[in-house]
C-alpha cells in the first residue's frame, strides 16, 4: 500500500494509523495525526482503517511566535 | 490583570517560543519575563523523532499556559485542521489563528482569517486572531465570536515598533470592552510601553526577545515597560503642549533689580 507521510511517499502494510504509527516508530503522547485533511483524534487512531493513496500528517509540538 | 475567555492571566505580556539559541536561553526568557503564557506551533515530526516531545517536556516544566497558533497557514483549510491538530496535542481551546495573506510582510489575509475564526467559534475554539488595526476586520471578527483581538502594530519580526498610532488608538477608543493585545512588529521595551500606555491590555512578542544579545534580561526589560506603560495609563497622562509651562511656582519669587 502506498501512502503520502508527512509530504513523503512510503510503501508500508498498515491496517489502521496506530498500527502505521508503531511501525514507523512515531512515538508518544505528544502527537498529532491527520488522514486526507482530517484531524484523527488520538483515541481514533486504532480504528482508523487507512486506503491506498491516503495523505497522512504527523506533526507535534514545535517553538512558536 | 486581563481575563482571555473569563481566564484571568497574570501577566501582560505574552512570549514567542521561537528562535532562541537553546531550550535553557528560552527557559530562562520565561521566568525572567514573568509571562503566564507562551505560544507554540506544531510541525512535521520525523519518524522516530523525540524533538517535538522534548519541547512539549520543557514548556509542562515552565508551569505557563499554552497558546498554540497556526503560523505559516496560507488557507482556511489549512488553519482550522491545524487547530484542530493544536487542541488534540495541547488539550486547550485556545488558539491563535494566523491566516498569512502576503509572503513578504506576513500581513493576515483578514477575509480568510474572519472565515477560519467563525468555524473555530463554531467548533468550541476561543480564538485570538493576529489581525491588523482595520476597525470594521475588528467588527467582524466581534461577530464571528473573537472575543479577544491581537492587532499588529507593524510587521511580524520587524521590530519597527508602533507603525499607526491613529489606528490603535482608534481600536482601543472603538472597543473599550474587548481585551487587546498588540501582536507583531514590537522592538523595543519602549515601543511596548507606548502601546500600553495607549490602554492596551497586553503586548505578545517573540523575536524582540529571542533576537537580542541577552534574551533573559530583555525579557525582564519588557516585563517592566509593559508594567510601567500599564501604570502611566491608569495614572492618567498629561497631554502635549506647544508652549513652556514652568513647573516651579513664579508667585513670590525674589526681584533683584
Amino acid at each position: 500500500m502506498k501512502l503520502t507521510i508527512n509530504g513523503e511517499e512510503h510503501e508500508v502494510q498498515a491496517g489502521t494509523l496506530a498500527e502505521l504509527l508503531q511501525q514507523l516508530e512515531f512515538e508518544g503522547d505528544w502527537l498529532a495525526t491527520a488522514v486526507n485533511g482530517e484531524l484523527v483524534q488520538k483515541a481514533e487512531r486504532a480504528d482508523r482503517r487507512l486506503q491506498d493513496s491516503d495523505r497522512i500528517e504527523v506533526l507535534s509540538p514545535m517553538q512558536g511566535g | 490583570m486581563p481575563l482571555f475567555y473569563g481566564t484571568e492571566i497574570r501577566s501582560r505580556l505574552l512570549l514567542g517560543t521561537a528562535r532562541y539559541s537553546s531550550p535553557a536561553v528560552l527557559a530562562e526568557a520565561v521566568r525572567r519575563s514573568r509571562t503566564d503564557v507562551v505560544t507554540v506551533s506544531l510541525r512535521r515530526e520525523t519518524a522516530g523523532g523525540r524533538q517535538g516531545g522534548a519541547f512539549f517536556e520543557l514548556i509542562r516544566e515552565l508551569g505557563v499556559r499554552v497558546l498554540p497558533n497556526t503560523a505559516g497557514c496560507h488557507s482556511v483549510a489549512e488553519a482550522v485542521l491545524t487547530a484542530k491538530m493544536a487542541r488534540d496535542v495541547f488539550e486547550t481551546d485556545w488558539i491563535k489563528l494566523e491566516v498569512i495573506g502576503h509572503q513578504d510582510t506576513l500581513q493576515p489575509d483578514v477575509f480568510g482569517l474572519v472565515e477560519g475564526a467563525r468555524i473555530l467559534t463554531g467548533e468550541g475554539f476561543e480564538v485570538f486572531p493576529y489581525t491588523t488595526d482595520d476597525l470594521v476586520v475588528a467588527e467582524r471578527l466581534l461577530e464571528a465570536g473573537c472575543k479577544v483581538l491581537m492587532p499588529w502594530c507593524a510587521p511580524i519580526g520587524s521590530a519597527m515598533g508602533p507603525q499607526n498610532m491613529q489606528g490603535l488608538r482608534a481600536m482601543r477608543a472603538e472597543f473599550p470592552d474587548v481585551p487587546l493585545i498588540v501582536d507583531a512588529g514590537i522592538g523595543r521595551p519602549s515601543h511596548a510601553t507606548t502601546v500600553m500606555e495607549l490602554g492596551y491590555d497586553a503586548v505578545l512578542l517573540n523575536t524582540a526577545v529571542a533576537g537580542a544579545a541577552d534574551p533573559a534580561a530583555m525579557a525582564e526589560a519588557f516585563a517592566m515597560a509593559i508594567d510601567a506603560g500599564y501604570a502611566a495609563h491608569g495614572a492618567g497622562m498629561l497631554e502635549p503642549r506647544d508652549m513652556a509651562v514652568p513647573s516651579t511656582p513664579v508667585i513670590g519669587k525674589a526681584v533683584f533689580s
